[in-house]
């Protein structure tokens, strides 16, 4: 049972970096749109994960995005902001939670508005420290602001499907 | 009592463990992205890097079927025009003087072939993967371009790719002026638009016109000089500036390229020697 969950992990990870690595950094709307679908990895994590668990798991899915994406080390910032931030964004947002037992983020077990708004915050923090550590400077502050904004919503699109997809494997 | 401090710490680390390894893995993420120097430190991070280069190796030779149709006959139709500009396409006019000598010309830069394996136009800084590296010759400082204009500039090699800083990139600037009268200025991406640039530092006294040709001026070490990079759009003076700035049309298309040709400037060195031997005294 448990063997079985850490390869769906695995696999779903996989999957998620080549997405993201060979279709997701093509993706071109306007030239605003980068969409970062491997957020979701880290989005779906079980909620009792411990924190050490937590950080270093995102830490290297960025830092694996990073070594395809010429990005220095601006996807394992991101990451670990935003896993950092995990915890009490569920507290925010999920109503009753069992911290101690085996919980999956899912539109079941959160329901339907707390995941979106979970998951729309999470996106929002991660996706403002990648797009300001790529610009790295406050002149186009605009501008970036446009660029997170509408990165930000597509991810969500693209998570929220993705939530959708996974709901059945994940649950139990 | 060292114990008891030895405690006492193991059991603010346990306590605190979250926040500490955040702190940790964060402030190590942002250290290594603010050093920003491309040119070293990346050298393990990079796309030009073993596996990844791999990977986007194989997934190229698959999509690139996707688009041979169109690069033929792209291909072809640059093989029309080299061959139209053969020699022996002319004959010779002038029956009086005719001298030819081959000690005229020392070549000064060559081409390479080699084809583009990963591309980026969405981005603030976008980075160009190139199939060939050390071992086909390709060097940092190399200029990289393709039929209608400059892709980049290479910047990092490994002994099979290569990665070349974009024209689409923030720290980019390249040298160009207007082929119909020799005036210079510099071209730059503003970030929107891929198919657009700015050229600035336009002396006001220069007449402008909707669709005036720029190419490069041939004022660097990289590129020679009359590539062709496109044809203005408008133009106007910024807040507190004595120059035109411009809109550029690009000619390329930045997000379809795939074949380019890498230039070395085989002199190069040797006038770089001279300027700065000259500047230092």
């Amino acid at each position: 049972m448990i063997r079985r969950i850490h390869l769906r992990y695995l696999l779903l990870f996989v999957v998620l970096v080549l997405l993201q690595v060979l279709v997701m950094n093509q993706v071109l709307l306007g030239g605003y749109m980068n969409p970062q679908l491997y957020v979701l990895f880290i989005l779906m994590l079980p909620v009792n994960t411990p924190g050490w668990f937590l950080l270093t798991v995102s830490f290297s899915a960025g830092l694996v995005v990073d070594v395809f994406s010429d990005s220095l080390a601006m996807h394992a910032a991101a990451s670990t902001l935003m896993v950092f931030c995990r915890p009490a964004i569920i507290r925010l947002t999920v109503e009753s939670i069992r911290w101690d037992e085996i919980v999956f983020p899912s539109f079941s077990s959160f329901g339907n508005i707390p995941l979106i708004a979970y998951s729309a915050i999470l996106i929002f923090f991660h996706h403002t420290v990648l797009f300001f550590l790529e610009i790295f400077r406050l002149d186009e502050f605009l501008r970036t602001m446009l660029r997170i904004a509408l990165s930000s919503s597509l991810t969500l699109v693209f998570v929220i499907i993705g939530f959708a997809l996974l709901e059945k494997s994940f649950t139990r | 009592m060292p114990l008891q401090i030895m405690r006492n710490l193991l059991g603010f680390i346990k306590k605190h463990h979250f926040f500490l390894l955040f702190l940790l893995l964060g402030t190590a993420a942002m250290l290594f992205t603010m050093s920003r120097q491309y040119y070293q430190q990346t050298f393990l991070l990079h796309s030009a890097s073993r596996i990844s280069g791999l990977v986007y190796n194989t997934c190229n030779s698959v999509t690139g079927y996707l688009s041979l149709k169109p690069e033929n006959k792209e291909l072809l139709r640059e093989n029309v025009r080299l061959r139209a500009m053969h020699k022996e396409n002319f004959i010779i006019t002038d029956r009086y003087v005719f001298t030819m000598n081959d000690s005229l010309y020392q070549r000064r830069f060559t081409y390479m072939n080699a084809q583009i394996i990963n591309n980026s136009v969405n981005r603030r800084n976008n980075y160009l993967t190139l199939n060939k590296g050390r071992l086909h010759g390709i060097e940092p400082d190399m200029g990289v371009i393709t039929r209608n204009g400059v892709a980049g500039i290479i910047i990092n090699v490994s002994n099979h790719f290569s990665v070349a800083m974009s024209l689409l990139h923030s720290e980019m600037a390249l040298s160009v002026k207007f082929s119909k009268n020799d005036h210079i200025g510099s071209l730059h991406w503003g970030g929107t638009d891929y198919r657009t640039a700015h050229m600035s530092y336009i002396p006001t006294h220069v007449e402008l016109e909707v669709g005036d040709t720029i190419v490069t001026s041939g004022y660097s070490l990289i590129f020679p000089e009359n590539i062709l990079i496109g044809t203005i759009k408008d133009w106007d003076i910024r807040r507190g500036e004595t120059f035109y700035t411009a809109s550029i049309d690009l000619v390329m298309d930045a997000n379809t390229i795939r074949h380019v040709y890498v230039v070395e400037n085989l002199l190069g060195d040797e006038q770089e020697a001279l300027e700065l031997s000259t500047i230092s005294n």
